[in-house]
């Protein structure tokens, strides 16, 4: 199974098995404009729900990304490192940010599915 | 929310896709489809920038010329008409009101173009200094509005829509009484971008023709619309200040490398016994150039370390388009502001190196002769 999960930061979240593969949207990418820099976090970090998991920047700011779920991280996608203008090309896919082995993978029972997701996307933008 | 105030232009922006956000109380283009694009657009071919937010600021009468003499920090004195002038206007205690361009229009008329979000101040500056002279002050902002062409081809371009030789016109000098699109206007030679290019200034009823046709006369050399992203991305990469970042009223125009602008030696100015007086007791900060020696991207209000010790903050900073690499301009102690010092700028707790270096980072391509 390989629901994709989605958090009110504007993160994706995509499980399979124990493993949760992370990015940001495709509306918030939409919303940054183009990227120049991504931060990676290390492989055999741990990371906390909620907590500071990246920072993506666009040419007039930095932003943070934070992580869905709670876990190590286990990957990292390099490419970010050398093209980070992979994530206004392909922020659901290629463009990947890190994979976590889930600590807990209750939490993600408290992220949006895409349809309430865009409707929350919807309401924050009025 | 307070309502934001709009350029003449708004609706071509809102036309166009531009995402509009709040700038000092105005809705402007941050960006139509891209930053980056629209920045390489400048640099390579050109750009056309609605800056009709700018404040313009009337000065007229026998004494205008001895008045700015008194408030600017640089010497016009031998301003010819329809020269320009740039200076950093200062508080008596050296701090920077704003920094201005001067335009002689005519013989005893003066405009003074001002950041938009200082008109008001400026304005209330200057009328308040303008006692014992004989020169009448007006605010003339709501009746102009400006566009920008900037970039290596902004000349071609508008060339075909002026009844201007624009041969005639050199770097920093204006023809106040010509034709653009057909419609009355002042062009110059000047702009924010560190490439060739005219600023027109117009009625504000006529900004929207004149964009329009110059957006059409200029697809098939690659002009394209250009937000305020590019416009501080392209500003910053051939190092030109701006007003709450590189100079402020904390700030003086010496520490903020402006000290070609500053001169000590003309008659009196105000703030010229407090600049004089940092001058001789040596600057103990000063803005220079950074380029970042590791990966990441230095922003403004970051920290500057020496040895382990905070010796200033970034003003301006961010991934230089032309470059692909962090850059930044920072306050820091005198000390360190030799080219060549290594240093390092705090990104979010961790120390990244980085190098003072000369600026600009760009290279001006204006045409002088």
């Amino acid at each position: 199974m390989s629901a994709v999960k989605y958090t009110r930061d504007h993160e994706w979240v995509k499980v399979e098995g124990k493993i949760a593969t992370v990015g940001i949207t495709d509306f918030a990418v939409q919303e940054l404009g183009d990227l120049v820099y991504v931060e990676l976090p290390a492989v055999g970090d741990e990371v906390r729900a909620g907590e500071r998991l990246a920072a993506v920047e666009s040419v007039k700011a930095a932003s943070d990304v934070f992580a869905p779920v709670s876990g190590e991280v286990v990957e990292v996608n390099e490419a970010l490192e050398d093209e980070a203008g992979l994530l206004n090309e392909s922020p659901m896919d290629e463009a990947w940010i890190a994979r976590i082995e889930m600590s807990d993978p209750k939490e993600l029972d408290a992220l949006m599915d895409r349809a309430e997701y865009d409707e929350f996307v919807k309401e924050a933008s009025h | 929310m307070l309502e934001l105030r709009k350029t003449p232009l708004y609706d071509a922006h809102v036309e166009a896709g531009g995402r509009m956000v709040d700038f000092g109380g105005w809705a402007l283009p941050v960006q139509y489809t891209s930053i980056l694009e629209e920045h390489r657009a400048v640099r390579e071919r050109a750009g056309l920038f609605d800056v009709s937010h700018m404040g313009e600021i009337h000065l007229t009468g026998p004494d205008a010329m001895a008045f700015i003499q008194h408030l600017v920090t640089n010497d016009c004195s031998q301003m010819q008409v329809h020269q320009i002038v740039y200076s950093p206007m200062c508080y008596p205690d050296g701090g920077v009101v704003d920094d201005i361009l001067i335009y002689r229009v005519c013989e005893n008329d003066y405009w003074l173009v001002v950041n938009a979000s200082n008109t008001d101040k400026d304005y209330d500056w200057i009328t308040r200094n303008a006692s014992g002279y004989d020169v009448t002050v007006s605010n003339i902002s709501s009746k102009v509005a400006q566009v920008a062409i900037q970039g290596p081809v902004a000349q071609t371009i508008l060339q075909r829509n002026t009844d201007c030789d624009l041969d005639s016109i050199k770097f920093f000098w204006c023809r106040p009484e010509t034709t653009v699109a057909g419609r009355k206007c002042l062009v110059s030679r000047t702009g924010y971008t560190g490439e060739d290019g005219f600023e027109i200034y117009c009625k504000p009823e006529d900004a929207r023709h004149i964009w329009d046709t110059l957006l059409e006369a200029g697809k098939t050399d690659g002009l394209i619309p250009a937000g305020l992203g590019a416009r501080d991305s392209l500003r910053f990469e051939a190092a030109l200040p701006l007003y709450g970042h590189e100079i402020s009223q904390d700030i003086s125009p010496l520490e903020g490398n402006l000290g070609f602008f500053v001169k000590l030696g003309k008659s009196e100015f105000i703030g010229r016994e407090a600049l004089s007086a940092q001058k001789e007791r040596g600057l103990s900060s000063r803005v220079v150039g950074l380029e970042l020696a590791g990966r990441g991207v230095p922003r403004e209000g970051y920290p500057v370390m020496a040895e382990g010790r905070e010796i200033g903050r970034i003003t301006s900073g961010m991934f230089s388009p032309t470059f692909n690499k962090g850059l930044a301009m920072a306050l820091i102690t005198t000390e360190h502001a030799r080219p060549g010092t290594a240093l390092a700028i705090d990104i979010r707790g961790k120390a990244v190196p980085a190098t003072v270096v000369k600026t600009p980072f760009y290279k001006k391509a204006y045409r002088k002769e």
